[in-house]
């Protein structure tokens, strides 16, 4: 809006960018990791993170906050790569037919949780971390007590040894960094899974592509005020239902590209933390609770990976602990959440504040009429 | 042009919400390209009739209405808003209903976008066509240009003036193809008198253009230059329906109040009331809905003053204001000590309580027993009905003393209640307002505010609570300012009624002046104290 610099304004609308700055600027000398060894990591680490973060996008544009709730995508996700391990599919079909699984898994999730929200609008985040955790609950009948006693499963090596139920720990050997290594380039000292790459790129000419479109003009609109847009004749609610469920199957394909480069999957952990890292990234990278955009996205990932590369080595490095780096960072991304969701807030109220500026302080303000 | 079928036609319409009767009647009809001017004061009908025209499902809900509505000669009945616009009605509200975070043009095309078709549109339906940005702009030009303004289509909305605001509002509704009839409701009520100005320009405009237009607005100046016809509503009555040729507005004024124009020199004889109890100077408040801009005033020692004016002027912020309920800003002085804005607990402390408009919000805790209600204010500011024990470390309620003065104030205003422990929220609207003032007359006060007591409460009830302020005022001597809606209320028990419109007083008149004075204040004419006969 203001044409001219304001440097507490920049500050303020990025205050949390520039302190995982100022962080990882200390944090990279006093770890002692080489550049090379840095950069590599994160080439890695965007091709395995950046798909799960792009799915909170449409749910923000929408206006219904950052979807905690995209772990039910993931654990559909999960659900996939089982049964494709179980019927031993290999390599990117394997992928290909783990996704084809949690698609309706998946879609049918994310119609629960927009149904859900709906119910709680106003409350969206805090209710889709909750139902994350109800959700988690279910998943384990499904896995623990169903699996291979309900649902078919053959292999013996995946089953607990009491005959049925998936056991804690899945080997992906089958698929292990299949999409990874379709096409890997190597330029210089470092290789590039370019092909996750482009799907990544996909991904994001999808999003291009759907904010230009009837249906992500009525998502914004809808973000900006429900009132208007309903009467206006868009049908708020099956809108943002259509937009937790694209988020919940987005989820659920970054959740088998991330397993796929970890190479196995803690089968009832995997899932956890999913809507915690990809939301950490994305505020991280800039994004607020009302805007977030494809490069706060990159932004993100390659920041808070940045710290997380480094932090643990430079922890041991300081305080001969690499304990105390983890413990660091973590805090940090949660304060980057908190930091993120207090900023919003009082952003809000500033503004609501200023919109009234005018009618307050009687004539002068008001600009004399009369 | 009067032989031409009108384009709409109101025949006989009646109306009531569960045995009020709010539309009584009402008959009248509107020409092509004609311009009408609705008018009548709060609760008139003006809001009930046009949503009998939309089919606002609050109709349909209290069981429908009788009469016909007719559009170019045939009878309908739109079960929807959405209906009404489908046949060509627009309407552009008070408050906007714009996305401020898009541009002129997304909002004058919302959910009416012109669209590309793709390939996706096949499997996943019309939600998924990309949108024709330049169409949509060209189409919002055309809009603007129909409209006869200047408007910037790509400027976001919450970068415009408010002004921009408004034409963004309608060009919206005549963005619609087949666009027949626009209501307008009090669309230049946030305007400055130039943009007002350029905006009936271009309401003639669309006149013009053969657009029909209902136009409700208070400010009566505004009706009588842009208007072909003006209709009067009253207590639900059409009381007037003439050519708007030859009208003035003290003539408007009187048909929206007046049960009998020359009714002066009423109830009680002014009374000599010695030095200013209050004074308020240049009080500004941030009231969402009831801004008070500018508004001076001084109140006498033992008088009761009124604060009349139309819904939404800022009447009830002023009470609101001064007792710190809202972000307020100037100078009041009790007794010629200045008063704490901002602070409730400064203006409790000072003297001054407070009977809500709100009350069930702010006056009553509805889940508990009247005593705690009627004591609970006195408790908490004078430290009364307490008793102390250890030297002033506990304080306990005490509760004998509590249900005598609850007693007291139930033979004292009649409440109707089982007893002292009876919850607020069993009783009737009336006994709960009759509660508030017992809470507020506990604190006895040396300024009363009192803000809408008659609002929602039977007739019979209104007549007590009245005497009531009435008694307390004379017996204790007790400086009471209230706030209302009911012009006739006011005139009943107040010395003086000041009207405010607009977030400024308009004027102060004693309740012995014509009606029409008091319309024409309440239509935003200013009379000098001078002019008065």
């Amino acid at each position: 809006m203001s044409k001219t610099f304001d440097p507490r304004k920049f500050l303020a609308d990025n205050l949390v960018v520039v302190i995982f700055l100022v962080v990882t600027a200390f944090a990279v000398p006093v770890s002692g990791l080489s550049a090379q060894f840095i950069i590599q990591e994160l080439f890695t680490r965007i091709g395995r993170n950046a798909f799960l973060v792009f799915s909170l996008l449409l749910p923000i544009m929408a206006g219904m906050g950052i979807n905690f709730g995209m772990v039910l995508g993931a654990m559909a996700g999960e659900i996939g790569l089982i049964i494709a391990v179980d019927w031993g599919i290999l390599g990117v079909n394997g992928l290909a037919f783990a996704s084809l699984v949690g698609m309706p898994i998946a879609v049918f999730l994310g119609w629960i949780a927009g149904e859900v929200l709906n119910r709680a609008k106003g409350r969206e985040m805090v209710t889709g971390y909750i139902l994350g955790f109800f959700m988690d609950g279910v998943y384990q009948l499904v896995v623990l007590y169903m699996m291979g006693y309900i649902i078919p499963i053959r292999s013996p090596a995946i089953t607990l040894s009491r005959g049925y139920g998936i056991r804690n720990t899945l080997g992906l050997d089958s698929v292990r960094q299949s999409l990874d290594n379709l096409l890997a380039v190597r330029i210089g000292p470092y290789v590039l899974p370019l092909a996750t790459y482009m799907v990544i790129g996909l991904l994001c000419v999808f999003i291009i592509w759907f904010r230009r479109t009837k249906l992500g003009q009525d998502m914004r609109a809808i973000g900006q005020d429900q009132g208007v847009s309903h009467s206006a004749g868009i049908s708020v609610e099956r809108t943002r239902i259509i937009a937790i469920m694209i988020s919940t199957v987005l989820a659920m394909i970054g959740q088998i590209i991330f397993l796929q480069n970890m190479g196995n999957m803690a089968t009832y952990n995997a899932h956890k933390q999913t809507g915690f890292f990809a939301a950490a990234a994305l505020l991280v990278g800039g994004a607020s609770v009302s805007k977030a955009t494809i490069p706060n996205v990159f932004i993100g990932v390659v920041l808070l990976h940045l710290m997380y590369i480094v932090m643990p080595r430079a922890g041991a490095q300081l305080f001969g602990e690499a304990q105390i780096g983890e413990f660091f960072r973590d805090a940090l991304s949660y304060a980057a959440i908190a930091m993120a969701l207090v900023i919003y807030a009082w952003r809000k109220r500033a503004n609501a504040e200023r919109a009234r500026a005018g009618l307050r302080g009687g004539e002068a303000a008001a600009g004399g009429v009369k | 042009m009067s032989n031409e079928s009108p384009l709409l036609s109101f025949e006989g319409i009646t109306k009531d919400f569960y045995g009020t009767v709010v539309l009584k009647d009402v008959s009248f009809t509107l020409g092509r390209g004609r311009i009408l001017g609705l008018v009548g004061e709060n609760g008139a009908g003006k809001t009930t009739l046009m949503s009998v025209l939309f089919g606002m499902p609050v109709i349909s809900e209290t069981g429908g209405f009788s009469g016909t509505v007719k559009l170019d000669g045939q009878a309908v009945s739109f079960r929807t808003p959405f209906d009404a616009l489908d046949a060509g009605i627009g309407m552009v509200h008070q408050e906007f209903s714009l996305i401020p975070g898009f541009t002129t043009t997304e909002n004058i095309v919302l959910n009416r976008e012109s669209v590309k078709p793709n390939p996706a549109v096949e499997v996943f339906g019309e939600r998924m066509s990309v949108l024709d940005r330049p169409k949509m702009r060209a189409r919002a030009e055309s809009a603007i240009g129909r409209l006869g303004v200047k408007l910037d289509p790509d400027m976001l909305v919450s970068e415009m003036p408010v002004g921009h605001k408004q034409f963004t509002e309608i060009a919206r509704e005549i963005n619609r193809d087949n666009v027949r009839l626009l209501v307008l409701d009090e669309p230049t009520a946030v305007l400055t008198e130039s943009e007002a100005e350029v905006l009936l320009a271009a309401l003639r405009n669309l006149a013009a253009q053969g657009i029909s237009i209902i136009f409700i607005s208070h400010r009566l100046h505004e009706v009588l230059s842009v208007c072909d016809r003006i209709v009067t509503l009253r207590d639900g009555r059409v009381v007037k329906d003439t050519d708007a040729a030859g009208v003035t507005v003290a003539d408007v004024a009187s048909w929206m109040v007046g049960r009998d124009v020359d009714d002066a020199g009423r109830k009680g004889a002014a009374r000599d009331l010695p030095g200013a109890a209050l004074e308020v100077e240049n009080l500004w408040v941030d009231m969402p809905g009831e801004t008070v801009r500018n508004v001076s005033f001084s109140v006498r020692e033992g008088e009761i003053f009124g604060i009349g004016g139309l819904a939404g002027q800022g009447k009830l912020g002023i009470p609101n204001g001064i007792m710190g309920l809202y972000p307020a800003g100037g100078t009041v002085r009790l007794h010629g000590q200045a008063v704490t804005l901002d602070a409730p607990r400064a203006a409790l402390d000072a003297g001054m309580a407070f009977v809500s408009e709100d009350r069930r919000g702010v006056g009553l805790l509805l889940d508990e027993s009247l005593d705690w209600n009627i004591a609970f204010t006195a408790m908490q500011i004078k430290g009364e009905y307490l008793k102390t024990y250890l030297g002033g470390l506990v304080r306990l309620r005490d509760e004998k003393a509590m249900k005598a003065l609850t007693e007291e104030y139930v033979k004292l205003l009649d409440i109707k209640c089982t007893g002292p422990k009876q919850k607020a929220k069993e009783l009737s609207g009336g006994n709960q307002q009759k509660i508030c003032l017992a809470k507020a007359f506990a604190l006895r006060p040396s300024v009363l505010f009192v803000s809408e007591p008659t609002r929602g409460i039977d007739v019979g009830a209104k007549a007590l609570v009245l005497d009531n302020l009435r008694h307390y005022n004379r017996d204790f001597g007790t400086t009471i300012v209230m706030a209302s809606s009911e012009l006739e209320e006011l005139r009943s028990i107040c010395d003086r009624v000041a009207i405010v419109d607009e977030g400024r007083i308009a004027g102060i008149l004693p309740p012995g002046a014509p009606l029409s004075e008091f319309g024409l204040l309440m239509a935003g004419q200013k009379v000098s104290e001078e002019v008065q006969p």
